[in-house]
Parts: structure tokens; C-alpha cells; sequence
């Protein structure tokens, strides 16, 4: 879980926190009553003037044109990017190989004894379960291809995460240079990353794992950098005063001591790769997110599902079984001999497999859930989309949402002066934050305007507002009513953790179907992937409230709606804006891939990119997509960095 | 297996080896899927377009390269345009149905040489303006787009902002709607649904309701079946007229649909090759497969099975 720290400081001093605010907003006011009449008189209109964009058709085009023309002569491509590219193919497939030689018994009981050593005999059942149940889907060979493409790309992310992480771990200026780079890679819709890879790599396995790399590389280098720094300086120079050198220092002491930190980067790189491996079918994985794709082509819910699940329980799997190794550190005994017998025991069963003829998994033992899904779905549209009784079916309230909220933020947006935005966003972000943190949003901010993406770009911020808000409302609400009951909480985790690991693109066509297509279905797919992280982060956030506090409160006479205002809220207050970080981000992410089904604005412009092969508009939008996570996340972020993404 | 482990083994040696000492070049032009030929297996890679039509070639394919000359078939979904590119790589092995892509042709075929014609799918393709025939009945002037402003009102939603709403599905789709919109001065807004499906679930949403709608749409398509729909007529296709993007003022042509595979592969692909040149069918054999898979949820073998079962006739032909 992200830890919370708040801004500690800023509390002692209530007298200077009062005058802050209105001190920058000043100097704001200040700058603007320059600055405006000068811009407005110079560029008439509320739109970002014209004079002010460049136009990128032309050299991106080209730079398109030349990699394609020289993918089979340039010596860079020849010597280096090639070498990569097979390097990838190579060691995908020698696993993929490995796996499929071990057979579906071989990799169960692998798995399931690996979990069993790190992590104790219940979620040696529940790893072994979930790899039966990818095979009863009939999802074997797909899983097996995904788990191949997940192994290389996580280990890849590993490494150069922890190289990444030791630099800025052991040198104070590679941390200040590489801090900024992670965060702000950190806040990226994953669907941003793919354009620029596909045309370097071209469509395929390659592309595939170093997007996903890419993405799940930062927290990785990030905790690394976090265990070596919060090393134990008693310790550290204890070791010292034994007269070691550095390289031991760093290899018996501060390396050791940073294992929690490490084994927490491995279980969220995991967890980034696995949420990429949906969205890096659009790019050629293959493997059950290309199932999840095909089958969405045709509109195949269930399919869609069964290729789904299975990402989902790896996830769940492997999300538990590395947080379970994390608790167990320290307690383990240093002997290798466990691991022969773990070793011994799988080769034994993957040769008792293939002796016995079973090595492909049966192709009666299959449970088709497709036709009942289906059945599920159609029967909800069918009943839901319009003319119930009274509330009126999800089409009308998909049609009301639109004219009656996203229309009027829009539009509102598009009518704000293009430097009355810049203002805007300035004041949020300096409120919240440093100048620093405000002059980034507003750089970020005015580079959409230069790459002339000012239209669309307000539209995704209107669906993403409008997202976020109804996010916060239901989130709270649902939030506060898990952190005052415990059934409440215990019946809403196994469906947070199964809303939160599944690929998004599984929300799209449901969405369609109750809503139509347009804005709103994107948009309901946004506010439902941001649901669970918004809840958790609440929940947990007035749980974490002092109980002494909580105890007076009660002792003076206070109502327990009394003690949740007065109390709690205010108490919990860095952990709500936490949660509005998170769910802004998260929004985002969902509202771009809704491109896919009518969302319009940046989403289609990163969908017709790769769909039509057109750098120049899927990259502009990419990077205004960038642009606006960046901006978003600096107007929402508390003065300290979160220590990780998710919850 | 041992055997294969250790060849992978060896060749990603191989591999690291030359990458270290920096000798030779890796060509990128010239690389199979990782999960292809996995077990000893011959492989044939196949894109699969997102529309189910193309969903229908390829499983038809497919079922007859497993069953009848034991290949291992493996499917990638990928988008037109960037399937020509992953196509000129080798990424994939065939296009069983392309819809005319000029610049890409010019390129790989003429140019590149990475990329040799496969003949004629058999299947003609038309795109056009389709409103449902329900519609067409009640107002019977409505086919012809100098009546289309006079209806627009009929087709207003929440996304057209008070235009009429022309639907168009998904961004990799050959269209000039945009265009045609401005150059014949209708009062209506493209609204891109993003993505087929998107689309198929609106039309049948609309249908269902015997609401009016108006999109683009193509034959052959399976949802003609379920969901009966009349072309609208716009001004008449003439060779050359659609060259200027930004001016195009006519309707869509019909495009006999083309086959295309990886030169090499065609060069050294053997049976599998010969048989996908030859693959060969009509329009109301691809419908059939695409109604059983998308209307009535086969998966794509079953109903290619289905298929394969009662057309001997046609598919030994391809086979000889």
C-alpha cells in the first residue's frame, strides 16, 4: 500500500500556512495582470492562437518514411536494433519452449511448489488451482505464450530497473536526475508508449515486451532506490567501522537490508507487466490478451472473459505469492536443499506427463463459460437499455450524461480563454505544491497548445472531470461505509481485487452495450476501472486515523456523523487527496483507450496512429496525452511523492 | 523436447555471442514469431483483420492447414496497415483479405519486393452509406443523398451536436466520410465509434428499438442478416475520382478483395503456400462461416468445421 506522508511540516506553523495561499495567488495575479493583456491582444479568440503550434505532419512523416526504407540497410537498425529485437524473439521463445516441454503438469506443479517454499501450502493450492482453471478455460496455450512474453519482460524490467534503482540509490545526483523521469513515467496511460516502439520494432513479440518494459520498469528502479537509501545509518557504519570496502558495504549490508523495498519493486513490476499485456496485443503479444482483442472484435463478451480470467488469476497469483515471500523475509533458513527437492519433484512430474502422454492439456477437459456469459449480457441489455419503468433505461442516462454534463464542461472548456487555462492550472498546482511542480503543469499545459492538439485535448479533460467526479462521489461514499463496517470491507475485497486486475479493454464492450457508443461509455469504463483504487485508498485511509483521537471525540459526546466529519475526514485528509491523485490518473488511462469505442478526441487520435500507421497524429497525441497526465497529476498531488502507483 | 530447448539454447549463444563481438548484422526484415514452429511443428503465421469476415478466411483456413496438411496455425490480430509492415517482416505470413491499400502496394510489392501478390480472395467488397430498411420503407426518398439534409433531424443523438449523426466504426477502416460530408454540404457529423464492435452493438442496439440510423457500413457483412439494411446512393463512382482525398465527392468502388503473402514465404512456404494461392471462395461462403461465428457464437473452428464439412467440393479443389 502507498504510505501517506503528509505535509508534517506545513502543520506547525498554522499561522504561516494561512498566509501561504494567499501569498502566491498574488504574485499569480500579479504575473497575469502583465501577461494577459499583452497575449489577449496580441491573439484574439479563446482558443490557443495559431501562431503560437508547429506543425509536426511534415518531419514526422518523414522520420516514418525513413525508418521503413532503411529498417533493412541502416547500420543502426543492422547492429544494434536488430540484435534486441532477436535477442527479445529468442528468449521469449526459449521459454515459451521450455514451458510447453514441461507440460501442463510440469508448470502447474512448478508453480505451485515454488509458492509453496516462499509462501506456505494455502497458496500453494490457490497457484496450483489457478493454472487448472487456465486450462479448463481452454486457455492453456495462450497462457502459457503470455507467461513467456511476462518472464522475459519482467526480468528485463527487473534488471534494468535495479541498475537504474543502485545508480540512484548510491550517487544523490543520478537520484535528482532520474526522479523526475520516474515519476513522470509513472503517471503515463501504458497506451501512450506504443506508437513510438511499433515504429522502431514494427508490429510483434519485440515491440511488445520493451513497451511493456518500459512501462514496468520505474517502480522497480524507484524502491530500489527507496531500500538503498532508507538503509539503517547505525548499521551502515558499523559495517564501515569494520573496516570494509564500499563494494562490500553495498553487497553484505545496504543491498540485504534493502530486500523488503526490492521484493515490493518485483511485485509491482509484475503487476504493471501484467496490466500491459492486454493493451500490448494491440501492438502483436498474442497470447490471451490477443484473445481478449479478437474476441472483443466480434462482439464475444464471454470469450472475451474466458481469456480475461486467466490474466486475472495470474495476477492474483503472482501478486500474492511475492507479498507473501516480502512477509516471509527473514524467517526463512539459508539451505538450498528445498529447492533440489523442488526442482526433482517438477522434473519428475513433467516426465511422468510425457511418458503418460498428457502433455498438451486434454481437449475434453475444457468448461465453455462463454455461452452463459453471453446469455448474462444480452438478457442485461436486453431489460437495461431503455424503457424500464420510471428511472428510465442506461441509453437515456448515457444521453442525459452527455448533453447535460460532458456537453456543458466541454463546452465550458472551449469557451475559457486558452491563458485563463494556464492560470487556472497554475494556481491548482501552486496551491498544492511547489512553483516547481506549478511551472511543470503549465509548461506541460502549453506544449498541447504548440502541438496543436488544444481542441481535442480539453475534450478528454472534460471526460476526464466529469469521470473523476463521479469517481469521488461514489468512492467516498462507498469508502466511508467500508471503513465504518467490517462485513462492508470483507465483502468488497475479493471484488476490488478482481475489478482491479482485469484488462481494461474487457469493460469496453459491456459499456457499449448498456450505453451506447460516445462519450459516456468511455467514461463509465474510466469511473469503474478507478473505482477500487479510490475505495481502498478511503477505506484505508479512515482506518489509519489515531484511535485516540477518534476515542475523545467520543468521550465529549460526539454522533458518529459528528465524529466522521470533525474526525476522521479532516484526519484522513492527505489520504482523500491521495486518492483523488490516483483516481486521476487512473481515469485517464481508461478515458484515452476509450478512443476504441467513441470516445473521440486523443484516444481516437493515439487508435487511428497505430491503426492506420500514422505517426504524425498518433504521436502528437501521445505526447499531449503525456502532457495531460503530467499537468493532471502535478494540480493533484500533495507536496510529497506517493512511494508507488496503485493500491 | 530436450532437443528443441537445446537449440533455442545454442542459438541464443549464438546470438549473444555475435552480439558481443559485434560481428555480422541482424536483419530485421526477416523474423518469425517467437511462438511459431514450437515443438517441431511447420507453422504459418496469419493476421486476422478485426472485422469477422476476415475472422472467417483465416479460420477456414486454418481448419484445413491443420486437419488436411498438418500445419500449426497461429493468429494475430493486427490492424490493416500495420499488417502490410509486420507482413514485409515476415511477422506474419499471409493477408487473406485486403481491401486496397495503394501506397502500402507500391511500396512492398513494387518497391520493397518484401511482399508478392496471392490472388483474389473471390469475394467482392463494397463500402457505402447503409440506413435500415425499416427506415427506408417509411420514407423511400431517403435513399438518395440530395434527401439526406432533409432527414437529418431523424438522425440526431447526443454526440452529433445537432447535426444528423453518421456513424463510422473503427479509424483503421478505408473511409472517406469526412470528406464526403463537407463536399456534398450535408448537415452531419462523422461520429467514430472507434472500433467494429462498437459499431455492431450500436446498430443492433438501434435496430432493436426500430430506431433511425445512418453509417458507414461494407459488404460482405454478416449483420445484413440480422439486421436488414439499404444502401443510400451517392453520386456515382468514377475511375480516379476518390485520387484527391480532401475532394472526393462520389461514392466507394467495388474492390475485388486481394490475398497477399510474405515474399519468402511464398518463395519457400511449400504445400501451405500453394494452398493459401489457391484459397478461393464466394461471397455467400465467407457469410455463412461469419453469421455462425459472430451471430451464433461458434468459436471460429467449430464453424469453420461446420463449413469445411458440407463444401468438400470447394476446398479439394484448393488443396490439388
Amino acid at each position: 500500500m502507498a504510505t501517506i506522508t503528509a505535509s508534517a511540516p506545513r502543520a506547525a506553523l498554522p499561522g504561516a500556512l494561512r498566509h501561504r495561499p494567499v501569498q502566491k495567488l498574488l504574485v499569480l495575479a500579479v504575473i497575469a495582470a502583465v501577461l494577459v493583456p499583452v497575449a489577449s491582444a496580441r491573439w484574439t479568440g479563446s482558443s490557443w492562437p495559431d501562431a503560437l503550434t508547429v506543425d509536426l505532419t511534415k518531419p514526422l512523416g518523414s522520420a516514418s518514411n525513413w525508418v521503413i526504407d532503411n529498417r533493412d540497410s541502416s547500420p543502426l537498425f543492422l547492429y544494434f536494433l536488430g540484435y534486441v529485437s532477436n535477442a527479445v524473439v529468442l528468449s521469449v521463445r526459449g521459454v515459451y519452449l521450455t514451458l510447453l516441454a514441461a507440460g501442463w503438469a510440469g508448470v502447474t506443479a512448478a508453480a505451485a511448489l515454488v509458492a509453496w517454499r516462499v509462501a506456505g501450502v494455502r497458496l500453494a493450492l490457490g497457484t496450483a488451482a489457478a493454472f487448472v482453471a487456465c486450462g479448463l478455460l481452454g486457455m492453456w496455450v495462450p497462457t502459457m505464450q503470455t507467461l513467456a512474453l511476462m518472464v522475459v519482460a519482467v526480468l528485463a524490467s527487473v534488471l534494468v530497473g535495479a541498475v537504474l534503482g543502485l545508480a540512484a540509490g548510491l550517487s544523490d545526483r543520478m537520484h535528482r536526475a532520474l526522479r523526475p523521469v520516474l515519476d513522470t513515467m509513472q503517471v503515463l496511460p501504458a497506451f501512450a508508449y506504443l506508437l513510438p516502439v511499433v515504429l522502431v520494432f514494427g508490429i510483434g513479440v519485440p515491440a511488445a515486451v520493451l513497451a511493456t518494459v518500459v512501462y514496468a520498469a520505474p517502480p522497480m528502479a524507484r524502491l530500489t532506490a527507496l531500500g538503498l537509501r532508507g538503509a539503517d545509518p547505525e548499521v551502515l557504519e558499523a559495517v564501515e567501522s569494520l573496516g570494509s570496502t564500499s563494494r562490500q558495504r553495498l553487497l553484505t549490508a545496504r543491498i540485504p537490508l534493502a530486500r523488503k523495498e526490492l521484493l515490493l519493486g518485483l511485485n509491482q513490476t509484475i503487476m504493471m507487466a501484467l496490466s500491459m499485456a492486454v493493451i500490448a496485443s494491440v501492438i502483436g503479444a498474442g497470447g490471451l490478451g490477443d484473445r481478449v482483442y479478437q474476441a472483443l472484435a466480434s462482439v464475444d463478451v464471454g470469450a472475451a472473459l474466458a481469456a480475461g480470467i486467466p490474466i486475472v488469476l495470474l495476477a492474483v497469483v503472482l501478486d500474492r505469492v511475492t507479498g507473501a515471500a516480502g512477509d516471509r523475509l527473514g524467517q526463512e533458513t539459508r539451505s538450498t536443499r528445498p529447492w533440489l527437492y523442488v526442482a526433482a519433484a517438477t522434473v519428475a512430474v513433467a516426465v511422468a506427463t510425457r511418458l503418460g502422454g498428457l502433455l498438451d492439456w486434454p481437449s475434453g477437459w475444457t468448461v465453455g463459460i462463454a455461452e452463459p456469459v453471453n446469455r448474462a449480457v444480452d438478457w442485461m441489455t436486453a431489460h437495461l437499455y431503455s424503457g424500464v419503468p420510471v428511472v428510465g433505461g442506461t441509453a437515456d442516462w448515457a444521453a442525459h450524461f452527455t448533453t447535460w454534463i460532458l456537453d456543458p464542461v466541454r463546452s465550458g472548456l472551449l469557451w475559457l480563454p486558452w491563458w485563463s487555462v494556464l492560470l487556472i492550472v497554475a494556481a491548482l498546482a501552486w496551491l498544492i505544491g511547489t512553483w516547481r511542480t506549478a511551472l511543470t503543469a503549465v509548461l506541460a499545459m502549453a506544449l498541447i497548445g504548440v502541438l496543436g492538439v488544444w481542441k481535442p485535448s480539453l475534450d478528454t479533460l472534460s471526460q476526464v472531470l466529469a469521470a473523476v467526479a463521479v469517481t469521488l462521489v461514489i468512492g467516498f461514499a462507498v469508502g466511508i461505509a467500508a471503513a465504518r463496517s467490517d462485513r462492508c470491507e470483507r465483502l468488497l475485497r475479493p471484488v476490488l481485487d478482481v475489478f482491479q486486475t482485469m484488462p481494461q479493454f474487457v469493460y469496453l464492450i459491456p459499456v457499449v452495450a448498456l450505453f451506447g457508443v460516445g462519450r459516456a461509455p468511455a467514461v463509465a469504463a474510466a469511473i469503474v476501472y478507478a473505482l477500487p483504487a479510490v475505495v481502498r485508498i478511503t477505506t484505508q485511509g479512515l482506518r489509519q486515523v489515531d484511535p485516540a483521537a477518534l476515542e475523545s471525540a467520543r468521550s465529549l459526546g460526539a454522533t458518529s456523523g459528528q465524529q466522521l466529519r470533525q474526525v476522521q475526514l479532516p484526519l484522513a485528509r492527505p489520504a482523500l487527496l491521495l486518492a483523488v491523485n490516483q483516481g486521476v490518473v487512473l481515469v485517464l488511462a481508461v478515458v484515452i483507450i476509450g478512443g476504441l469505442v467513441g470516445g473521440g478526441a486523443l484516444g481516437y487520435n493515439v487508435v487511428f496512429g497505430l491503426a492506420q500507421g500514422d505517426l504524425a497524429t498518433g504521436l502528437v497525441a501521445g505526447i499531449a496525452i503525456v502532457c495531460l497526465g503530467l499537468m493532471l497529476d502535478r494540480v493533484t498531488q500533495p507536496t510529497e511523492r506517493r512511494a508507488q502507483k496503485g493500491a | 523436447m530436450r532437443f528443441h530447448r537445446k537449440t533455442a539454447l545454442v542459438a541464443a549463444a549464438a546470438a549473444t555471442a555475435s552480439l558481443l563481438t559485434g560481428c555480422g548484422a541482424a536483419d530485421m526484415t526477416k523474423q518469425a514469431s517467437p511462438f511459431a514452429n514450437a515443438q517441431g511443428s511447420k507453422t504459418v503465421t496469419l493476421s486476422v483483420q478485426s472485422w469477422v469476415g476476415a475472422q472467417s478466411n483465416v479460420a477456414v483456413a486454418q481448419y484445413l492447414l491443420e486437419h488436411e496438411l498438418g500445419y500449426r496455425v497461429d493468429t494475430v490480430q493486427v490492424d490493416e496497415v500495420p499488417a502490410w509492415d509486420a507482413l514485409s517482416q515476415g511477422r506474419v505470413d499471409a493477408i487473406l483479405e485486403d481491401w486496397g491499400h495503394p501506397d502500402q502496394e507500391k511500396r512492398y510489392v513494387k518497391d520493397k519486393k518484401t511482399i508478392a501478390p496471392g490472388g483474389g480472395l473471390g469475394v467482392t467488397g463494397h463500402i457505402g452509406w447503409f440506413i435500415p430498411t425499416y427506415l427506408a420503407k417509411q420514407h423511400p426518398d431517403i435513399t438518395d443523398w440530395k434527401n439526406l439534409n432533409k432527414y437529418s433531424s431523424l438522425f440526431r443523438t447526443a454526440e452529433s451536436g445537432g447535426k444528423g449523426q453518421l456513424m463510422d466504426g473503427s479509424p483503421s477502416y478505408v473511409t472517406n466520410d469526412k470528406a464526403l460530408v463537407n463536399n456534398l454540404k450535408l448537415n452531419y457529423q462523422v461520429v467514430f465509434a472507434g472500433s467494429e464492435a462498437a459499431q455492431i452493438t450500436q446498430m443492433r442496439q438501434f435496430s432493436k428499438e426500430k430506431k433511425p440510423f445512418l453509417t458507414y457500413w461494407y459488404s460482405p457483412q454478416w449483420l445484413f442478416k440480422k439486421v436488414p439494411m439499404t444502401e443510400v446512393k451517392l453520386p456515382p463512382y468514377k475511375d480516379g475520382c476518390d485520387a484527391d482525398t480532401a475532394k472526393v465527392a462520389c461514392a466507394y468502388p467495388h474492390t475485388p478483395l486481394q490475398k497477399y503473402l510474405n515474399a519468402d514465404f511464398a518463395k519457400s512456404g511449400g504445400k501451405a503456400a500453394a494452398f493459401l494461392k489457391k484459397f478461393h471462395w464466394t461471397t455467400e461462403d465467407q457469410n455463412q462461416v461469419s453469421l455462425m461465428i459472430a451471430d451464433q457464437k461458434l468459436s471460429p473452428a467449430d464453424a469453420a468445421k461446420k463449413w469445411v464439412d458440407t463444401h468438400r467440393s470447394t476446398w479439394k479443389a484448393w488443396l490439388s
